[in-house]
């Protein structure tokens, strides 16, 4: 119904419906934006390095894993890629993916004055927090860029799809990035099993080693992480190496609408205590 | 017309945990509990159920200046947080019917890092402003902080007092019909208050605008609000026009016949110092009535039971108006050190005087008050327990005042004549 001063009007109950909350999304969407520019204020305000930061880490992790498993194992890579490169165009989506889902599962907690003092979508907390993991996934991804410059690669033409793959990323972090920060409000022991997931993540991915190595019995069960499609895609993107990887990022694909209904459906449940219990 | 907030026996619950020691949940003690949940299909954890509100039921008209007053754990914060769509209501609903804007808080989402300007859009952009919206005020909300100087300057070098001003600028440049506000202006100095006070009464003069305030301050909730809402146990104790009723009532006033506090339940609290009772007493000893002379000598008398000593042990009471306005605070403490009382543990009684002849007549609340100096409060001011009297007459043994005078106080002080010596 709409009121003479045009607004509408606004019932508050128990268990009020859905779709004004999806309104209220689309009204309140400026703030998502201001939320993220806030996060990345601050921490380039705060850190000496700032944006240096988001270049560095990658690179560094790609130069001790370049050394342990090529120089050291001595694995191969894939065709004539320089291995570095390869490993980097793996770390890009997996530091997107990993910095996402952890500082969206911190995020409520970290503003948790902001969720008992004012009303907005709390949704939008975990979703700023991936924008700005997309930033620094930007950043990554110039770094690459420059990377391949140096060693003499030349892009190919599925580069393109590098922005529908991080787009898939950011998706595939989103739903249990949801549960996570739910499940943070409500139980505060939990935030220490996020960075051991991160952690432990890292190493059921291909990052330091190429998936060609997998052997081809175990290929399928080792493509069930959705983060093996979405690897393999970008090093498809972005250096040629194989074919496009049609099943495994059908998975990947599945798996995150798979999981953001699911963790949507918990975020939303829960939603409604998080004032009383934060 | 339609009333702009529609509330219909409303109510809020919350569970109080009592089995552990934290407040929140932990994932280790809900693994603990599973078997048993499985088996005996249900837990040793206690949960209180206890409703902060209940049964509230109110219609706010449009232009309504709307005072709610109660004492801590009234529910007058759930009433706001609900209001503010920041928690939902257990039961009942309310209706809104114009857009809410509320400030529980001042600053909330301000960063200390970023600048006065960023902040304000921001803080802004949190309250439910658009972009448009805030740069249109922006002008006005820095003139109205007198911050201008300063808009570039990170907030955490801020004063304290520049912080709040420009928060509340902020919120006070909101677009909105109703505007919700609660506790916040008793930070910040008294002159901002009033200037905050007053743009708040202009924007429901002028634009109708309808305002729901909580505040301990019944000055300020006097010279705003013409509706008064009182709040006790979760439920509306009294609605009225009349806000010097309802502020008398909540002060405590009317019903005692006795200036007396006696503890109901002193087993259950957990303080180092428990406050037994509070009396006003009469020279010989006796409990004073509830209305006393101005002339007679009476004795505050504090019953405590001391459970640990500790030598930043400090307690009195604070002495305050029928408006809220703070008079004086006394403590044990407040002379040499070898003078103060020597406490030991145990029921204890303590006394010292009420000044006589200071006070004017009217009605006081006398509030008990306890802390380690220095470092923590036992029972902070607001929330310790209360004793009420009035003074009445015995003002002056003057034939020409009579009546209570003009001015908080009324001492009686003596003239001489003084000699001067002629230059």
């Amino acid at each position: 119904m709409s009121l003479p001063n045009g607004h509408a009007e606004v019932i508050i109950k128990a268990g009020a419906g859905d779709q004004k909350y999806w309104q209220d999304l689309w009204r309140y969407r400026e703030l998502l934006f201001i939320l993220a520019w806030r996060e990345f204020a601050v921490r380039y305000k705060q850190t000496a390095i700032g944006v240096a930061w988001a270049a560095l880490r990658p690179l560094l992790t790609m130069a001790v894993l370049t050394l342990v498993f090529s120089v050291l194992a001595g694995l191969p890579s894939d065709g004539d890629t320089p291995y570095p490169l390869m490993v980097f165009a793996g770390m890009l989506p997996w530091y997107f993916f990993s910095s996402a889902l952890t500082s969206a599962s911190d995020s409520l907690i970290a503003n948790a004055s902001l969720v008992s003092k004012v009303y907005f979508p709390r949704l939008l907390v975990p979703a700023a927090t991936i924008a700005v993991a997309a930033v620094d996934f930007g950043v990554a991804l110039g770094v690459m860029l420059l990377l391949m410059f140096a060693f003499h690669v030349l892009p190919p033409i599925q580069i393109l799809a590098v922005l529908p793959l991080a787009l898939l990323t950011a998706l595939l972090a989103l739903g249990p990035g949801l549960a996570l920060c739910a499940l943070n409000v409500t139980y505060r022991d939990f935030r220490f099993v996020v960075p051991f997931i991160a952690q432990f993540g890292m190493y059921l991915c291909p990052i330091g080693f190429s998936s060609s190595i997998v052997p081809e019995q175990f290929k399928l069960l080792f493509e069930l992480n959705p983060m093996v499609g979405i690897i393999e895609g970008f090093r498809w993107a972005l250096l040629g190496i194989g074919a496009f990887p049609a099943r495994s990022l059908a998975i990947s694909l599945l798996s995150a609408v798979l999981l953001i209904y699911v963790g949507l459906r918990f975020f939303r449940h829960t939603e409604r205590t998080f004032a009383d219990v934060i | 017309m339609l009333p702009i907030i529609s509330i219909r026996d409303l109510g809020k619950k919350y569970r109080i945990r009592h089995q552990s020691d934290t407040p929140y949940r932990t994932l280790k003690e809900d693994l603990a509990q599973l078997p048993r949940r499985i088996f005996r299909g249900k837990t040793d954890e206690i949960v209180e159920e206890y409703w902060a509100l209940k049964e509230v039921s109110l219609e706010i008209e449009q232009g309504d200046r709307v005072g709610i007053i109660g004492r801590n754990g009234a529910g007058k914060s759930t009433l706001l947080k609900l209001l503010s769509q920041i928690t939902e209501p257990s039961k009942g609903s309310i209706i809104l019917r114009g857009r809410v804007a509320s400030l529980l808080e001042v600053g909330t989402g301000f960063h200390p890092e970023l600048t006065g300007r960023e902040n304000v859009f921001l803080n802004g952009a949190i309250l439910g402003m658009s972009r448009g919206e805030v740069k249109r005020k922006f002008d006005e909300i820095v003139a109205f902080a007198a911050i201008e100087r300063f808009l570039d300057t990170p907030v955490k070098r801020y004063s304290s007092g520049m912080y709040v001003r420009l928060a509340f600028a902020v919120a006070a440049h909101l677009e909105s019909e109703v505007l919700v506000i609660d506790e916040v202006l008793s930070v910040g100095d008294a002159e901002f208050q009033k200037k905050c006070l007053g743009k708040v009464e202009g924007v429901s003069r002028q634009e109708g605008r309808t305002i729901l305030f909580v505040s301990h301050n019944m000055n300020a909730i006097q010279t705003l609000c013409n509706r008064a809402v009182r709040l006790e146990g979760g439920s509306v104790a009294r609605d009225t026009t009349d806000i010097r009723l309802a502020t008398h009532d909540y002060l405590g006033f009317g019903a005692a016949r006795f200036a007396t506090w006696r503890n109901p339940a002193p087993s259950s609290s957990k303080l180092p110092v428990v406050p037994l009772g509070l009396h006003l007493h009469t020279n010989d000893d006796q409990v004073a009535p509830a209305i006393v002379t101005n002339d007679e000598p009476l004795w505050v008398v504090v019953d405590i039971e001391l459970k640990a000593l500790d030598p930043a042990l400090t307690f009195g009471y604070a002495l305050h108006t029928e408006d809220g306005q703070l008079l004086y605070c006394s403590y044990q403490t407040d002379c040499r050190e070898v003078d103060w009382p020597r406490l030991s543990k145990g029921t204890l009684r303590l006394k010292t005087p009420l000044p006589r002849r200071l006070l004017n007549e009217g009605n006081y609340r006398l509030e008990f008050m306890s802390r380690f100096h220095g470092r923590q409060w036992l029972t902070p001011p607001g929330s310790g327990p209360t004793m009420c009297f009035s003074v009445q007459g015995g003002l002056c043994d003057s034939p020409l005042w009579q009546e209570r005078r003009p001015g908080i106080l009324a001492p009686v002080l003596p003239w001489y004549l003084a000699t001067v010596e002629s230059p």
